[in-house]
């Protein structure tokens, strides 16, 4: 609606939108430290569980540390994790997802047998699992994360891949004498980046949502580090009395989740050739 | 408009028909008139693009949303105008009175529907009858259009039939409702030669039955001719001829027609080239192809033997031209010898040297192959001359410069301008992306191609262009070619001889002309007797056989 408003054809108009956001986001995330106005450490007692004032802006956290430099040290964290996790799983998703739909028989047989056996398990529930091996480190969320969400990624990864190798010019290149690691990655892969576009967006949101519930469970980043994830959790008990500390980090968390998945569209309309002219 | 089948009231009369794309839009149907008279078949030819079938959804009030029907348009069902017919009255007219059947019988039944279900949907749907009427009502179509077992296919779903079996379902579970008009998209462009036939045999014969009018869409003017009395052909969505198909196949008056009646397939002039087995290329022993059977999960699948033991030799330079129905095994033997396919026995070699050895890929780099399907045989992704230049790649011998300069003169070979270098696939139109992998074939100058039905997915006039490219490119630099193809038409042009292969075994070989003229094997005979060629004799003139074809 806003982007008929303003002419722009949809694509342009998410494309846009969603630059931003995740530019805003990246830019957050490094300058977050020289733009704080506090310490996210820094406790001031005077002010606890209060609102907005001319002070602290965002108002103060039960311990009444400045909500708006944890929001921003909490990007920091938050954004770091989710991308990490997104590119853990996608690369490692990848490789074994062509693997498994490239060379098929007992390669693939063994892959995917291992694979469903994990994606029989909650995500979330594997993440806990992991972490319980890893530790409650940001190193150790990451990996359990990546982890946990890998399975998803092989099976989107191979159904894509074995779609497209039935294509005849999946065959043509075989015919022209190129190897099979070469058809792979010249003509298998590329064919295949539209639906691996469209899980990592939407997976950047499932894992800042899981970060937040691991925290929950006490089992996420360590406090007192401000993360998106943790800050909601330890708001809980004070939602009734100031409601700002669940809607501020809930907010980032939404705005966030929305430009990366308009962000995502419009990436995956621009690597579609068919919408080049 | 149609003079000679006006004196009883038309069962459809469409005057001045005109479909745009949205409200200001492009016009895809330009001002269309014809009428059917009861019991009559009128046909609408016309290459793709040229808005046939959209005149025909119009008539369903089945056009995809962009289009529209102009105000001024009227389309007279009996006494009803369509155009001005609420959508929940044009319900009752749809499957009822008129009744349709789509080209692709893969993709039109339900998977998931058994076929007793999906031909009970438009009973229970339009009549007020008992389970069991339904079901013998069923039955007794089935057996009617001699399908074997009749209460087993009640119970079976579609993908257990071929596409022949799945598109005489359709028609009867369209017949089963007694419309008075049914409209009839390409029925049998998907199916082969002598499938072809049957379901066309059986539409008219179903039809006549019923008293049934017949609205048949078609690219394929040699094809309506024998079916049809009437026929109007449409170039970008304009009506430029109509009247009886034979008097437009013998004395076409348009441009447009003139250029679809000489695409026509017809045997190339001069006869077959001089025969040049002589030296032969490549040899096929014995070659044996089993598809592996799978291990499912509960039980295993038995293996099918593709290709039972053919011996094929294609000599230096010649096309040899391997004709059967599908599952016949001829394209699984085209791909045995390019390599895509390994033969469970026998021997394959070229210029006397096995390839089926470790260490063929130098033999390998010299053959190449041509797909059916241009749409999926070209990457999405690659650019035009990304894609013609690939096969380069794999010659150490040439530079940057020199690949460079064989893809430029490739392309103007295949006459695709340079402009054409830079675009993407779905850029191009059929034919041209056809070139496109045409290009890809020979761009390393093989002295072996195997052209997997090259035209069947192309229109008529694209047809005999990509055809004479073909042949004109091998006179060139002269490479041996496997013409694998159902299309007798397509061979006739080409092929310097032909073998007939059926049910993996090849039945008879032999020059063209012997196998054309003087076919030795009855499945030969068959196949030509329904290909229905043009007359040889009166080129380019079609007498329309005694068919019955009911006024």
């Amino acid at each position: 609606m806003i982007a008929r408003a303003l002419k722009l054809p949809r694509l342009r108009f998410n494309g846009l939108v969603g630059g931003i956001v995740v530019a805003m986001l990246l830019f957050i995330a490094i300058a977050g430290p020289w733009l704080a106005p506090y310490d996210p450490l820094k406790l001031d007692l005077m002010s606890r569980l209060k609102g907005p004032s001319p002070a602290h802006l965002l108002g103060a956290d039960e311990f009444g540390r400045d909500v708006l430099s944890r929001l921003m040290y909490g990007a920091r964290t938050s954004a770091w994790i989710a991308f990490s996790t997104v590119a853990f799983a996608i690369f490692f998703g990848v490789i074994v997802g062509v693997l498994a739909g490239f060379l098929r028989g007992w390669t693939d047989r063994i892959l995917m047998t291992f694979n469903d056996a994990l994606l029989a398990f909650p995500g979330l529930l594997l993440a806990l699992g992991f972490m319980a091996v890893f530790g409650a480190s940001r190193n150790g969320i990451i990996i359990a994360l990546g982890l946990a969400y890998l399975p998803v990624v092989v099976r989107v990864v191979r159904g894509a891949v074995l779609s497209i190798r039935e294509r005849e010019f999946v065959e043509a290149s075989r015919v022209m004498g190129n190897s099979e690691i070469i058809t792979m990655a010249r003509h298998v892969l590329p064919n295949c980046v539209a639906p691996i576009t469209v899980l990592a967006t939407t997976m950047f949101g499932w894992i800042i949502l899981s970060e937040s519930a691991l925290s929950f469970l006490g089992l996420g980043v360590p406090p007192p580090a401000p993360s998106w994830g943790n800050m909601l959790a330890t708001a809980r008990p004070y939602i009734s009395q100031s409601p700002h500390l669940i809607i501020l980090p809930g907010l980032c968390i939404s705005i966030t989740l929305l430009g990366v998945n308009m962000l995502g569209d419009a990436i995956r309309d621009r690597l579609d050739p068919k919408m080049q002219s | 408009m149609t003079p000679q089948s006006d004196v009883p009231s038309p069962i459809l009369e469409v005057d001045d028909l005109s479909v745009q794309i949205g409200p200001a839009g492009n016009k895809v149907v330009d001002g269309l008139s014809f009428s059917i008279a009861p019991g009559d078949m009128l046909a609408l030819v016309g290459e793709s693009g040229s808005g046939k079938t959209m005149a025909a959804r119009a008539v369903l009030g089945l056009l995809p949303p962009p289009l529209i029907v102009t105000p001024d348009s009227s389309i007279r069902f009996r006494d009803t105008e369509l155009t001005r017919l609420p959508p929940a009255a044009m319900r009752k007219i749809r499957g009822a009175r008129i009744g349709m059947v789509f080209q692709e019988p893969m993709v039109s039944l339900n998977p998931s529907m058994t076929v007793g279900d999906q031909m009970a949907e438009g009973l229970l749907l339009h009549q007020r009858l008992g389970k069991a009427e339904i079901r013998d009502r069923c039955l007794a179509m089935l057996e009617r259009i001699r399908i074997h077992e009749p209460t087993k296919c009640l119970a079976a779903f579609p993908h257990e039939f071929s596409g022949g079996m799945r598109q005489r379902i359709m028609l009867a579970s369209v017949m089963l409702l007694k419309p008075d008009l049914l409209i009839a998209d390409e029925p049998t462009t998907a199916l082969d030669t002598l499938v072809q036939r049957d379901v066309l045999d059986l539409m008219v014969e179903l039809t006549t039955e019923n008293q049934t009018s017949v609205l048949l869409i078609s690219h394929d003017l040699g094809m309506v001719s024998h079916y049809v009395r009437n026929v109007v052909v449409m170039h970008k969505g304009v009506a430029v001829e109509q009247g009886e198909s034979t008097q437009v196949l013998q004395g076409p008056k348009h441009e447009y027609t003139k250029r679809l009646v000489d695409a026509l397939p017809r045997r190339s002039a001069g006869g077959a080239r001089a025969d040049r087995a002589g030296e032969p290329l490549i040899e096929l022993r014995d070659i044996v192809i089993d598809y592996p059977g799978r291990d499912g999960l509960f039980k295993k699948t038995a293996g099918k033997r593709a290709v039972h033991g053919v011996d094929l030799t294609i000599g230096k330079g010649e096309t040899l031209a391997l004709v059967g129905a599908s599952g016949s095994g001829k394209t699984t033997l085209g791909r045995a010898i390019v390599g895509l396919v390994q033969p469970t026995s026998g021997a394959i070699t070229f210029r006397g040297q096995s390839l089926l050895d470790q260490g063929a890929a130098a033999q390998r780099r010299e053959m190449q192959i041509i797909f059916q399907d241009p749409y999926s045989s070209l990457d999405p992704r690659q650019r035009v001359e990304d894609i013609v230049a690939e096969p380069l790649k794999l010659y150490p011998t040439m530079d940057r410069r020199q690949r460079a300069e064989r893809v430029k003169e490739v392309f103007s070979e295949v006459g695709l301008g340079p402009e054409f270098a830079r675009r993407l696939p779905h850029q191009l139109s059929g034919g041209q992306r056809q070139r496109v992998a045409i290009a890809r074939a020979i761009v390393r100058r093989p002295a072996f191609v195997v052209a997997d039905e090259p035209v069947s997915a192309l229109d008529m006039t694209v047809q005999k262009q990509i055809l004479k490219l073909i042949r004109s490119l091998q006179e060139r630099h002269g490479f041996a070619c496997l013409f694998v193809s159902h299309d007798l038409g397509a061979v006739e042009q080409v092929a310097d001889r032909v073998a007939v292969m059926e049910n993996g075994r090849i039945v008879e070989v032999g020059a063209r002309d012997e196998v054309f003229d003087a076919p030795k094997h009855e499945y030969t005979k068959r196949l030509l007797d329904a290909a229905m060629l043009l007359d040889r004799k009166f080129a380019g003139v079609q007498a329309v056989k005694a068919k019955a074809v009911a006024v």
